[in-house]
Protein backbone atom coordinates (compact mmCIF):
# COMPACT_ATOMS: atom_id res chain seq x y z
CA UNK A 1 0.00 0.00 0.00
CA UNK A 2 2.61 2.45 -1.03
CA UNK A 3 0.24 4.81 -2.81
CA UNK A 4 -1.24 6.41 0.24
CA UNK A 5 1.91 7.73 1.79
CA UNK A 6 1.33 11.28 2.93
CA UNK A 7 3.16 13.35 0.42
CA UNK A 8 2.84 16.60 2.29
CA UNK A 9 5.38 17.83 4.77
CA UNK A 10 5.24 17.87 8.51
CA UNK A 11 3.45 21.15 8.78
CA UNK A 12 0.59 20.03 6.59
CA UNK A 13 0.40 16.77 8.47
CA UNK A 14 -0.66 18.66 11.53
CA UNK A 15 -3.41 20.35 9.63
CA UNK A 16 -5.23 17.13 8.90
CA UNK A 17 -8.89 17.13 9.74
CA UNK A 18 -9.49 17.49 13.44
CA UNK A 19 -12.45 15.81 15.05
CA UNK A 20 -15.44 18.10 15.04
CA UNK A 21 -15.91 20.06 18.24
CA UNK A 22 -13.49 21.62 20.65
CA UNK A 23 -12.36 21.23 24.22
CA UNK A 24 -14.74 19.06 26.17
CA UNK A 25 -16.18 17.44 23.03
CA UNK A 26 -12.75 16.59 21.74
CA UNK A 27 -11.87 15.08 25.11
CA UNK A 28 -15.07 13.04 25.06
CA UNK A 29 -14.12 11.79 21.61
CA UNK A 30 -10.72 10.60 22.80
CA UNK A 31 -12.24 8.92 25.85
CA UNK A 32 -14.77 7.17 23.59
CA UNK A 33 -11.99 5.90 21.30
CA UNK A 34 -9.99 4.80 24.34
CA UNK A 35 -12.95 2.79 25.60
CA UNK A 36 -13.38 1.10 22.22
CA UNK A 37 -9.70 0.14 22.18
CA UNK A 38 -10.08 -1.18 25.71
CA UNK A 39 -13.13 -3.18 24.62
CA UNK A 40 -11.01 -4.75 21.88
CA UNK A 41 -7.90 -5.56 23.84
CA UNK A 42 -8.98 -6.15 27.46
CA UNK A 43 -10.63 -9.55 26.88
CA UNK A 44 -7.32 -10.98 25.64
CA UNK A 45 -5.54 -10.07 28.83
CA UNK A 46 -8.27 -10.80 31.32
CA UNK A 47 -7.67 -14.52 30.81
CA UNK A 48 -4.09 -14.27 32.05
CA UNK A 49 -4.73 -13.64 35.80
CA UNK A 50 -7.49 -16.25 35.77
CA UNK A 51 -5.10 -18.89 34.47
CA UNK A 52 -3.04 -18.46 37.64
CA UNK A 53 -6.04 -18.73 39.93
CA UNK A 54 -5.85 -21.30 42.74
CA UNK A 55 -9.55 -22.16 42.74
CA UNK A 56 -12.03 -23.70 40.36
CA UNK A 57 -14.30 -20.71 40.75
CA UNK A 58 -13.82 -17.52 38.89
CA UNK A 59 -12.06 -15.08 41.05
CA UNK A 60 -10.80 -11.84 39.65
CA UNK A 61 -8.13 -10.93 40.41
CA UNK A 62 -7.04 -14.14 42.16
CA UNK A 63 -5.72 -13.73 45.73
CA UNK A 64 -2.93 -16.27 45.48
CA UNK A 65 -1.20 -17.68 42.44
CA UNK A 66 -1.01 -21.26 41.32
CA UNK A 67 0.19 -23.16 38.31
CA UNK A 68 -2.24 -26.03 38.70
CA UNK A 69 -4.19 -25.24 35.51
CA UNK A 70 -1.02 -25.31 33.47
CA UNK A 71 -0.14 -28.62 35.13
CA UNK A 72 -3.63 -29.78 34.25
CA UNK A 73 -3.12 -28.81 30.64
CA UNK A 74 0.22 -30.55 30.28
CA UNK A 75 -0.97 -33.72 31.97
CA UNK A 76 -4.24 -34.10 30.07
CA UNK A 77 -4.11 -36.54 27.16
CA UNK A 78 -6.79 -34.64 25.22
CA UNK A 79 -5.18 -31.22 25.58
CA UNK A 80 -1.71 -32.50 24.68
CA UNK A 81 -2.86 -34.67 21.74
CA UNK A 82 -5.03 -31.79 20.55
CA UNK A 83 -2.10 -29.42 20.62
CA UNK A 84 0.22 -31.81 18.78
CA UNK A 85 -2.43 -32.56 16.14
CA UNK A 86 -3.17 -28.87 15.69
CA UNK A 87 0.52 -28.13 15.21
CA UNK A 88 0.86 -30.90 12.64
CA UNK A 89 -2.22 -29.76 10.74
CA UNK A 90 -1.15 -26.11 10.82
CA UNK A 91 2.35 -26.88 9.52
CA UNK A 92 1.01 -29.02 6.68
CA UNK A 93 -1.63 -26.41 5.82
CA UNK A 94 0.92 -23.64 5.90
CA UNK A 95 3.33 -25.44 3.54
CA UNK A 96 0.66 -26.57 1.10
CA UNK A 97 -1.25 -23.28 0.94
CA UNK A 98 1.96 -21.26 0.61
CA UNK A 99 3.17 -23.36 -2.32
CA UNK A 100 -0.19 -23.02 -4.05
CA UNK A 101 -0.65 -19.39 -3.06
CA UNK A 102 2.74 -18.10 -4.28
CA UNK A 103 2.24 -19.51 -7.75
CA UNK A 104 -1.26 -18.05 -7.91
CA UNK A 105 -0.11 -14.65 -6.67
CA UNK A 106 2.75 -14.61 -9.19
CA UNK A 107 0.40 -15.45 -12.03
CA UNK A 108 -2.27 -12.95 -11.02
CA UNK A 109 -0.01 -9.97 -10.33
CA UNK A 110 2.10 -10.42 -13.45
CA UNK A 111 -0.13 -11.65 -16.19
CA UNK A 112 -3.42 -10.64 -17.67
CA UNK A 113 -6.02 -13.33 -17.95
CA UNK A 114 -9.28 -13.50 -19.75
CA UNK A 115 -11.77 -13.40 -16.90
CA UNK A 116 -9.00 -12.46 -14.46
CA UNK A 117 -11.53 -10.94 -12.09
CA UNK A 118 -13.49 -14.14 -12.06
CA UNK A 119 -10.37 -16.16 -11.26
CA UNK A 120 -9.48 -13.75 -8.49
CA UNK A 121 -13.00 -13.97 -7.06
CA UNK A 122 -12.81 -17.76 -7.15
CA UNK A 123 -9.50 -17.76 -5.24
CA UNK A 124 -10.88 -15.37 -2.63
CA UNK A 125 -14.29 -17.04 -2.35
CA UNK A 126 -13.39 -19.47 0.50
CA UNK A 127 -12.84 -16.34 2.57
CA UNK A 128 -16.38 -15.04 2.13
CA UNK A 129 -18.24 -18.34 2.04
CA UNK A 130 -19.74 -18.94 5.47
CA UNK A 131 -17.41 -21.46 7.12
CA UNK A 132 -20.31 -23.64 8.20
CA UNK A 133 -21.09 -24.31 4.51
CA UNK A 134 -17.46 -25.09 3.65
CA UNK A 135 -17.43 -27.37 6.69
CA UNK A 136 -20.49 -29.44 5.82
CA UNK A 137 -19.52 -29.61 2.14
CA UNK A 138 -16.06 -30.93 2.97
CA UNK A 139 -17.43 -33.23 5.67
CA UNK A 140 -19.87 -34.75 3.17
CA UNK A 141 -17.18 -35.06 0.50
CA UNK A 142 -14.60 -36.58 2.82
CA UNK A 143 -16.90 -39.00 4.56
CA UNK A 144 -17.57 -40.53 1.12
CA UNK A 145 -13.84 -40.97 0.65
CA UNK A 146 -13.43 -42.34 4.20
CA UNK A 147 -10.95 -39.59 4.93
CA UNK A 148 -12.68 -38.29 8.05
CA UNK A 149 -10.61 -38.89 11.14
CA UNK A 150 -7.11 -38.26 9.86
CA UNK A 151 -5.02 -35.15 10.39
CA UNK A 152 -4.35 -35.12 6.64
CA UNK A 153 -8.04 -34.61 5.94
CA UNK A 154 -8.02 -31.58 8.23
CA UNK A 155 -4.92 -30.15 6.57
CA UNK A 156 -6.49 -30.57 3.12
CA UNK A 157 -9.63 -28.81 4.33
CA UNK A 158 -7.81 -25.99 6.13
CA UNK A 159 -5.73 -25.34 3.02
CA UNK A 160 -8.94 -24.27 1.27
CA UNK A 161 -9.36 -21.52 3.87
CA UNK A 162 -5.66 -20.61 3.94
CA UNK A 163 -5.15 -20.20 0.17
CA UNK A 164 -6.92 -16.79 -0.03
CA UNK A 165 -4.92 -15.55 2.98
CA UNK A 166 -1.64 -16.45 1.28
CA UNK A 167 -2.72 -15.09 -2.11
CA UNK A 168 -3.65 -11.73 -0.58
CA UNK A 169 -0.47 -11.45 1.50
CA UNK A 170 1.94 -12.52 -1.25
CA UNK A 171 0.19 -10.36 -3.86
CA UNK A 172 0.72 -7.39 -1.57
CA UNK A 173 4.41 -8.29 -1.35
CA UNK A 174 4.68 -8.56 -5.12
CA UNK A 175 3.14 -5.17 -5.67
CA UNK A 176 5.80 -2.53 -6.12
CA UNK A 177 8.34 -5.17 -7.04
CA UNK A 178 10.71 -3.76 -9.63
CA UNK A 179 10.80 -6.13 -12.55
CA UNK A 180 13.86 -4.50 -14.12
CA UNK A 181 15.84 -6.57 -11.62
CA UNK A 182 14.53 -9.75 -13.18
CA UNK A 183 15.17 -8.49 -16.67
CA UNK A 184 18.70 -7.63 -15.64
CA UNK A 185 19.23 -11.16 -14.35
CA UNK A 186 17.81 -12.65 -17.54
CA UNK A 187 19.94 -10.44 -19.76
CA UNK A 188 23.01 -11.48 -17.77
CA UNK A 189 22.29 -15.04 -18.76
CA UNK A 190 20.31 -16.45 -15.87
CA UNK A 191 17.49 -18.83 -16.78
CA UNK A 192 13.95 -18.15 -15.49
CA UNK A 193 14.35 -20.57 -12.57
CA UNK A 194 17.65 -19.07 -11.47
CA UNK A 195 16.09 -15.63 -11.81
CA UNK A 196 13.20 -16.62 -9.59
CA UNK A 197 15.27 -18.27 -6.88
CA UNK A 198 18.21 -15.85 -6.90
CA UNK A 199 16.43 -12.54 -7.51
CA UNK A 200 12.67 -12.62 -7.10
CA UNK A 201 12.30 -14.94 -4.16
CA UNK A 202 14.89 -13.33 -1.84
CA UNK A 203 13.09 -10.00 -2.27
CA UNK A 204 9.58 -11.28 -1.69
CA UNK A 205 10.66 -13.82 0.94
CA UNK A 206 9.49 -11.74 3.93
CA UNK A 207 6.05 -11.45 2.31
CA UNK A 208 5.99 -15.17 1.63
CA UNK A 209 6.93 -16.04 5.21
CA UNK A 210 4.25 -13.64 6.48
CA UNK A 211 1.73 -15.41 4.27
CA UNK A 212 2.87 -18.78 5.59
CA UNK A 213 2.52 -17.58 9.19
CA UNK A 214 -0.95 -16.18 8.54
CA UNK A 215 -1.89 -19.52 6.99
CA UNK A 216 -0.49 -21.23 10.09
CA UNK A 217 -2.68 -19.14 12.41
CA UNK A 218 -5.71 -19.64 10.17
CA UNK A 219 -5.37 -23.38 10.52
CA UNK A 220 -4.20 -23.49 14.12
CA UNK A 221 -7.26 -21.53 15.32
CA UNK A 222 -9.78 -23.09 12.94
CA UNK A 223 -12.69 -24.65 14.76
CA UNK A 224 -15.81 -25.03 12.56
CA UNK A 225 -14.33 -27.50 10.07
CA UNK A 226 -12.63 -29.34 12.92
CA UNK A 227 -15.98 -29.75 14.69
CA UNK A 228 -17.21 -31.77 11.72
CA UNK A 229 -14.11 -33.37 10.25
CA UNK A 230 -11.98 -34.10 13.35
CA UNK A 231 -12.63 -37.23 15.37
CA UNK A 232 -11.15 -38.32 18.67
CA UNK A 233 -8.11 -39.60 16.80
CA UNK A 234 -7.53 -36.30 15.01
CA UNK A 235 -8.75 -34.09 17.84
CA UNK A 236 -7.44 -30.56 17.48
CA UNK A 237 -6.85 -27.97 20.16
CA UNK A 238 -9.76 -25.72 19.07
CA UNK A 239 -12.09 -28.69 18.82
CA UNK A 240 -11.27 -29.78 22.35
CA UNK A 241 -11.59 -26.22 23.54
CA UNK A 242 -14.99 -25.95 21.88
CA UNK A 243 -16.10 -29.10 23.68
CA UNK A 244 -14.72 -27.78 26.98
CA UNK A 245 -16.52 -24.46 26.57
CA UNK A 246 -19.79 -26.29 26.02
CA UNK A 247 -19.43 -28.41 29.13
CA UNK A 248 -17.90 -27.44 32.43
CA UNK A 249 -15.71 -24.42 32.14
CA UNK A 250 -12.61 -24.72 34.28
CA UNK A 251 -9.57 -22.45 34.37
CA UNK A 252 -7.57 -24.94 32.27
CA UNK A 253 -9.16 -23.09 29.37
CA UNK A 254 -7.69 -19.88 30.78
CA UNK A 255 -4.24 -21.49 30.81
CA UNK A 256 -4.68 -22.65 27.21
CA UNK A 257 -5.99 -19.20 26.24
CA UNK A 258 -2.99 -17.51 27.82
CA UNK A 259 -0.66 -19.76 25.85
CA UNK A 260 -2.59 -19.06 22.64
CA UNK A 261 -2.52 -15.29 23.16
CA UNK A 262 1.24 -15.51 23.78
CA UNK A 263 1.77 -17.51 20.59
CA UNK A 264 -0.35 -15.03 18.60
CA UNK A 265 1.63 -12.05 19.93
CA UNK A 266 4.87 -13.81 19.06
CA UNK A 267 3.73 -14.64 15.51
CA UNK A 268 2.42 -11.12 14.88
CA UNK A 269 5.67 -9.58 16.09
CA UNK A 270 7.54 -11.84 13.69
CA UNK A 271 5.23 -10.80 10.85
CA UNK A 272 5.57 -7.10 11.70
CA UNK A 273 9.34 -7.49 11.66
CA UNK A 274 9.23 -9.31 8.32
CA UNK A 275 6.97 -6.76 6.73
CA UNK A 276 9.19 -3.92 7.78
CA UNK A 277 12.05 -5.84 6.17
CA UNK A 278 9.97 -6.45 3.06
CA UNK A 279 9.20 -2.75 2.75
CA UNK A 280 12.90 -2.00 3.07
CA UNK A 281 13.90 -4.61 0.47
CA UNK A 282 11.35 -3.39 -2.05
CA UNK A 283 12.37 0.15 -1.16
CA UNK A 284 16.05 -0.48 -1.94
CA UNK A 285 15.07 -2.18 -5.13
CA UNK A 286 12.99 0.82 -6.09
CA UNK A 287 15.55 3.44 -5.21
CA UNK A 288 17.93 1.79 -7.65
CA UNK A 289 15.71 2.67 -10.58
CA UNK B 1 9.43 -0.97 -22.02
CA UNK B 2 7.47 -4.02 -22.92
CA UNK B 3 7.70 -7.03 -20.67
CA UNK B 4 8.09 -9.29 -23.63
CA UNK B 5 11.44 -7.77 -24.61
CA UNK B 6 13.31 -10.46 -26.48
CA UNK B 7 15.92 -11.77 -24.10
CA UNK B 8 17.88 -14.81 -25.03
CA UNK B 9 17.51 -17.52 -22.43
CA UNK B 10 18.97 -21.01 -22.62
CA UNK B 11 15.52 -22.47 -23.02
CA UNK B 12 12.49 -20.46 -23.90
CA UNK B 13 9.27 -20.95 -21.96
CA UNK B 14 6.20 -19.78 -23.76
CA UNK B 15 4.80 -17.01 -21.53
CA UNK B 16 1.25 -18.02 -22.38
CA UNK B 17 1.94 -21.52 -21.14
CA UNK B 18 3.79 -20.39 -18.05
CA UNK B 19 1.00 -18.19 -16.78
CA UNK B 20 -1.56 -20.96 -17.01
CA UNK B 21 0.86 -23.48 -15.55
CA UNK B 22 1.26 -21.20 -12.53
CA UNK B 23 -2.47 -20.98 -11.96
CA UNK B 24 -3.32 -24.57 -12.67
CA UNK B 25 -2.37 -26.15 -9.31
CA UNK B 26 -4.35 -23.73 -7.18
CA UNK B 27 -7.39 -23.82 -9.46
CA UNK B 28 -7.30 -27.60 -9.50
CA UNK B 29 -6.99 -27.71 -5.73
CA UNK B 30 -9.89 -25.40 -5.06
CA UNK B 31 -12.00 -27.17 -7.65
CA UNK B 32 -11.48 -30.55 -5.99
CA UNK B 33 -11.67 -29.50 -2.33
CA UNK B 34 -14.00 -26.52 -2.50
CA UNK B 35 -16.12 -26.22 -5.65
CA UNK B 36 -16.78 -29.93 -6.12
CA UNK B 37 -17.91 -30.52 -2.49
CA UNK B 38 -20.26 -27.53 -2.82
CA UNK B 39 -21.57 -28.98 -6.06
CA UNK B 40 -22.19 -32.30 -4.28
CA UNK B 41 -24.22 -30.41 -1.67
CA UNK B 42 -26.25 -28.87 -4.47
CA UNK B 43 -26.99 -32.33 -5.88
CA UNK B 44 -28.00 -33.61 -2.45
CA UNK B 45 -30.34 -30.68 -1.97
CA UNK B 46 -32.24 -31.06 -5.24
CA UNK B 47 -32.25 -34.82 -5.90
CA UNK B 48 -34.11 -36.93 -3.39
CA UNK B 49 -33.86 -39.26 -5.32
CA UNK B 50 -35.40 -37.54 -8.32
CA UNK B 51 -35.36 -33.80 -8.89
CA UNK B 52 -37.39 -31.88 -6.32
CA UNK B 53 -37.39 -28.30 -5.03
CA UNK B 54 -39.11 -29.52 -1.84
CA UNK B 55 -36.14 -28.90 0.47
CA UNK B 56 -35.87 -25.31 -0.62
CA UNK B 57 -39.59 -24.74 -0.33
CA UNK B 58 -39.52 -26.22 3.16
CA UNK B 59 -37.37 -23.31 4.35
CA UNK B 60 -40.28 -20.97 3.75
CA UNK B 61 -43.05 -23.25 4.89
CA UNK B 62 -42.36 -23.70 8.57
CA UNK B 63 -42.84 -20.81 10.96
CA UNK B 64 -39.79 -21.93 12.96
CA UNK B 65 -37.46 -21.64 9.98
CA UNK B 66 -38.79 -18.23 9.02
CA UNK B 67 -38.23 -17.14 12.58
CA UNK B 68 -34.64 -18.41 12.45
CA UNK B 69 -34.04 -16.43 9.27
CA UNK B 70 -35.56 -13.34 10.87
CA UNK B 71 -33.38 -13.70 14.00
CA UNK B 72 -30.28 -14.19 11.83
CA UNK B 73 -30.91 -11.07 9.77
CA UNK B 74 -31.87 -8.97 12.78
CA UNK B 75 -28.71 -10.01 14.62
CA UNK B 76 -26.57 -9.29 11.54
CA UNK B 77 -28.19 -5.91 11.14
CA UNK B 78 -27.72 -4.88 14.79
CA UNK B 79 -24.10 -6.06 14.82
CA UNK B 80 -23.39 -4.12 11.62
CA UNK B 81 -24.84 -0.92 13.05
CA UNK B 82 -22.93 -1.20 16.33
CA UNK B 83 -19.70 -2.03 14.49
CA UNK B 84 -20.16 1.05 12.35
CA UNK B 85 -20.92 3.27 15.34
CA UNK B 86 -17.77 2.08 17.10
CA UNK B 87 -15.61 1.65 14.02
CA UNK B 88 -16.09 5.04 12.43
CA UNK B 89 -14.66 7.16 15.28
CA UNK B 90 -11.80 4.69 15.64
CA UNK B 91 -10.91 4.68 11.94
CA UNK B 92 -11.14 8.47 11.99
CA UNK B 93 -8.65 8.57 14.83
CA UNK B 94 -6.28 6.21 13.00
CA UNK B 95 -6.45 8.47 9.98
CA UNK B 96 -5.42 11.62 11.77
CA UNK B 97 -2.68 10.51 14.16
CA UNK B 98 1.00 10.31 13.22
CA UNK B 99 2.23 7.07 11.60
CA UNK B 100 4.05 6.11 14.80
CA UNK B 101 0.95 6.44 16.97
CA UNK B 102 -1.06 4.68 14.29
CA UNK B 103 1.21 1.65 14.42
CA UNK B 104 0.69 1.44 18.17
CA UNK B 105 -3.09 1.84 17.91
CA UNK B 106 -3.14 -0.79 15.15
CA UNK B 107 -1.85 -3.35 17.65
CA UNK B 108 -5.11 -2.95 19.56
CA UNK B 109 -7.02 -3.94 16.44
CA UNK B 110 -4.74 -6.48 14.79
CA UNK B 111 -4.01 -8.51 17.93
CA UNK B 112 -7.66 -9.37 18.68
CA UNK B 113 -8.21 -9.91 14.96
CA UNK B 114 -5.67 -12.74 14.89
CA UNK B 115 -6.49 -14.21 18.30
CA UNK B 116 -8.45 -17.45 18.38
CA UNK B 117 -12.18 -16.80 18.47
CA UNK B 118 -12.51 -19.39 21.26
CA UNK B 119 -10.12 -17.45 23.48
CA UNK B 120 -12.21 -14.34 22.97
CA UNK B 121 -15.46 -16.16 23.66
CA UNK B 122 -14.03 -17.63 26.83
CA UNK B 123 -12.92 -14.15 27.89
CA UNK B 124 -16.46 -12.84 27.39
CA UNK B 125 -17.82 -15.73 29.45
CA UNK B 126 -15.45 -14.73 32.23
CA UNK B 127 -16.40 -11.07 31.96
CA UNK B 128 -20.16 -11.37 31.53
CA UNK B 129 -20.87 -14.44 33.70
CA UNK B 130 -23.22 -14.26 36.69
CA UNK B 131 -20.23 -14.22 39.00
CA UNK B 132 -18.03 -12.75 36.34
CA UNK B 133 -15.68 -9.80 36.32
CA UNK B 134 -18.28 -7.19 35.39
CA UNK B 135 -20.94 -8.28 37.88
CA UNK B 136 -18.52 -8.59 40.79
CA UNK B 137 -17.12 -5.18 39.95
CA UNK B 138 -20.56 -3.58 39.92
CA UNK B 139 -21.55 -5.41 43.12
CA UNK B 140 -18.40 -4.27 44.86
CA UNK B 141 -19.10 -0.69 43.88
CA UNK B 142 -22.59 -1.06 45.25
CA UNK B 143 -24.15 -0.01 41.97
CA UNK B 144 -26.28 -3.13 41.86
CA UNK B 145 -27.53 -5.55 44.52
CA UNK B 146 -28.31 -8.50 42.27
CA UNK B 147 -25.96 -9.72 39.52
CA UNK B 148 -27.22 -9.08 35.99
CA UNK B 149 -27.95 -11.95 33.62
CA UNK B 150 -25.57 -10.92 30.90
CA UNK B 151 -24.53 -14.29 29.56
CA UNK B 152 -26.28 -16.82 27.28
CA UNK B 153 -28.66 -14.31 25.72
CA UNK B 154 -28.82 -11.97 22.73
CA UNK B 155 -26.74 -9.42 24.61
CA UNK B 156 -23.70 -11.66 25.01
CA UNK B 157 -24.01 -12.88 21.41
CA UNK B 158 -24.04 -9.29 20.18
CA UNK B 159 -21.05 -8.32 22.33
CA UNK B 160 -19.06 -11.36 21.21
CA UNK B 161 -19.89 -10.80 17.55
CA UNK B 162 -19.14 -7.08 17.58
CA UNK B 163 -15.81 -7.86 19.22
CA UNK B 164 -15.04 -10.16 16.31
CA UNK B 165 -16.42 -7.90 13.56
CA UNK B 166 -15.13 -4.51 14.66
CA UNK B 167 -11.58 -4.97 13.25
CA UNK B 168 -13.03 -5.78 9.80
CA UNK B 169 -15.10 -2.60 9.94
CA UNK B 170 -12.13 -0.51 11.04
CA UNK B 171 -9.91 -1.91 8.24
CA UNK B 172 -12.55 -1.11 5.63
CA UNK B 173 -13.17 2.41 6.93
CA UNK B 174 -9.53 3.18 7.47
CA UNK B 175 -8.58 2.03 3.98
CA UNK B 176 -11.25 4.32 2.49
CA UNK B 177 -10.40 7.28 4.73
CA UNK B 178 -6.68 7.12 4.05
CA UNK B 179 -7.45 7.45 0.35
CA UNK B 180 -9.22 10.77 0.86
CA UNK B 181 -7.22 13.68 -0.50
CA UNK B 182 -6.31 15.84 2.47
CA UNK B 183 -6.00 18.90 0.23
CA UNK B 184 -9.78 18.91 -0.13
CA UNK B 185 -10.13 19.34 3.63
CA UNK B 186 -7.58 22.13 3.58
CA UNK B 187 -9.49 23.77 0.74
CA UNK B 188 -12.64 23.65 2.86
CA UNK B 189 -10.77 25.32 5.74
CA UNK B 190 -9.39 27.98 3.44
CA UNK B 191 -12.87 28.69 2.18
CA UNK B 192 -13.88 29.39 5.76
CA UNK B 193 -15.52 26.10 6.80
CA UNK B 194 -15.48 25.22 10.50
CA UNK B 195 -13.93 21.84 11.37
CA UNK B 196 -17.43 20.48 11.91
CA UNK B 197 -18.64 21.71 8.56
CA UNK B 198 -15.51 20.49 6.78
CA UNK B 199 -16.14 17.06 8.25
CA UNK B 200 -19.82 17.00 7.42
CA UNK B 201 -19.66 18.42 3.90
CA UNK B 202 -16.34 17.10 2.65
CA UNK B 203 -14.82 14.28 4.68
CA UNK B 204 -17.94 12.33 5.57
CA UNK B 205 -19.39 12.10 2.02
CA UNK B 206 -15.98 10.99 0.73
CA UNK B 207 -15.80 8.25 3.36
CA UNK B 208 -19.18 6.79 2.40
CA UNK B 209 -17.79 4.13 -0.01
CA UNK B 210 -15.78 2.82 2.94
CA UNK B 211 -18.89 2.82 5.09
CA UNK B 212 -20.73 0.83 2.43
CA UNK B 213 -17.88 -1.66 2.01
CA UNK B 214 -17.41 -2.09 5.76
CA UNK B 215 -21.11 -2.57 6.45
CA UNK B 216 -21.50 -5.15 3.70
CA UNK B 217 -18.48 -7.18 4.68
CA UNK B 218 -19.55 -7.16 8.33
CA UNK B 219 -23.13 -8.01 7.41
CA UNK B 220 -21.99 -10.91 5.23
CA UNK B 221 -19.72 -12.24 7.99
CA UNK B 222 -22.50 -11.96 10.58
CA UNK B 223 -24.93 -13.95 8.45
CA UNK B 224 -22.60 -16.95 8.52
CA UNK B 225 -21.62 -16.77 12.19
CA UNK B 226 -21.67 -20.05 14.02
CA UNK B 227 -19.28 -20.35 16.95
CA UNK B 228 -20.20 -17.19 18.84
CA UNK B 229 -24.00 -17.63 18.86
CA UNK B 230 -23.61 -21.33 19.62
CA UNK B 231 -21.45 -20.69 22.69
CA UNK B 232 -22.65 -17.33 23.98
CA UNK B 233 -26.31 -17.54 22.98
CA UNK B 234 -29.31 -18.84 24.81
CA UNK B 235 -32.01 -21.18 23.59
CA UNK B 236 -33.79 -18.35 21.81
CA UNK B 237 -30.79 -17.26 19.76
CA UNK B 238 -31.07 -19.97 17.13
CA UNK B 239 -29.62 -18.73 13.84
CA UNK B 240 -29.29 -20.27 10.37
CA UNK B 241 -25.83 -21.75 10.83
CA UNK B 242 -26.88 -23.46 14.07
CA UNK B 243 -29.95 -24.83 12.33
CA UNK B 244 -27.66 -26.26 9.61
CA UNK B 245 -25.38 -27.87 12.19
CA UNK B 246 -28.39 -29.33 13.98
CA UNK B 247 -29.79 -30.77 10.73
CA UNK B 248 -26.46 -32.43 9.96
CA UNK B 249 -25.43 -33.71 13.36
CA UNK B 250 -28.75 -34.37 15.10
CA UNK B 251 -31.51 -34.74 12.49
CA UNK B 252 -29.13 -36.28 9.92
CA UNK B 253 -31.15 -34.48 7.27
CA UNK B 254 -28.43 -33.71 4.75
CA UNK B 255 -30.80 -32.63 2.01
CA UNK B 256 -32.42 -29.91 4.08
CA UNK B 257 -29.11 -28.80 5.62
CA UNK B 258 -27.65 -28.47 2.12
CA UNK B 259 -30.62 -26.48 0.89
CA UNK B 260 -30.33 -24.10 3.84
CA UNK B 261 -26.59 -23.75 3.39
CA UNK B 262 -26.76 -23.11 -0.33
CA UNK B 263 -29.56 -20.59 0.03
CA UNK B 264 -27.39 -18.73 2.52
CA UNK B 265 -24.36 -19.03 0.24
CA UNK B 266 -26.17 -17.71 -2.83
CA UNK B 267 -27.49 -14.78 -0.85
CA UNK B 268 -24.00 -14.05 0.50
CA UNK B 269 -22.40 -14.21 -2.94
CA UNK B 270 -24.99 -11.89 -4.46
CA UNK B 271 -24.37 -9.36 -1.69
CA UNK B 272 -20.62 -9.70 -2.08
CA UNK B 273 -20.75 -9.19 -5.83
CA UNK B 274 -22.80 -6.03 -5.46
CA UNK B 275 -20.32 -4.81 -2.88
CA UNK B 276 -17.33 -5.73 -4.96
CA UNK B 277 -18.65 -4.11 -8.12
CA UNK B 278 -19.43 -0.79 -6.52
CA UNK B 279 -17.03 -0.59 -3.63
CA UNK B 280 -13.99 -2.67 -4.53
CA UNK B 281 -14.20 -4.78 -1.41
CA UNK B 282 -11.31 -7.11 -2.30
CA UNK B 283 -8.84 -4.37 -1.48
CA UNK B 284 -9.89 -4.41 2.17
CA UNK B 285 -8.45 -7.87 2.64
CA UNK B 286 -5.08 -6.47 1.75
CA UNK B 287 -5.34 -3.74 4.36
CA UNK B 288 -5.42 -5.89 7.43
CA UNK B 289 -1.88 -7.18 7.58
Amino acid sequence: MGGQVVRTGNENQRRRLRPPGKGILELAYYVFCGLILLFLIAPLFIVIPISFSPTQFLEFPPRTLSLQWYRNYFSSVEWVTGTINSLQVAVMTSLLSTALGITAALALTRHRFKGGNLIHSFLISPMITPVIIVAIAIYFFMSRLHLVGSVYALALAHTVLAIPVVVVTVSAALQGFDRTLERAALSLGANPFQTFFKVTFPIIRPGVISGALFAFITSFDEVVIAIFVATYRSLTLPKHMWAALRQEIDPTIAAVSTLLVTVTIFLLLTIAFLQRRAARLVGTAESGK
Amino acid sequence: MNHASPIKTPFRLKPELVKYALLLPVLAYLTVFFAYPLFKLLLVSVFDPTFTPAHYLRIFQKALYLKVILITFRLAFICTLISLALGYPLAFLLNRVSPGTRNILMIFIVLPFWTSILVRIYAWMVILGRFGVLNSFLLKLGLITEPFNLLYNSFSVTVGMVHYLLPFMVFALYSAMSGIDQDLIKAAYNLGASPFKAFLKVFFPLSLPGVGAGCLIVFILSLGFFITPALLGGRKDLIISMLIENQVNVQLNWAFASALGLALLVFTLVLFNIANRYLGISRIWGARS
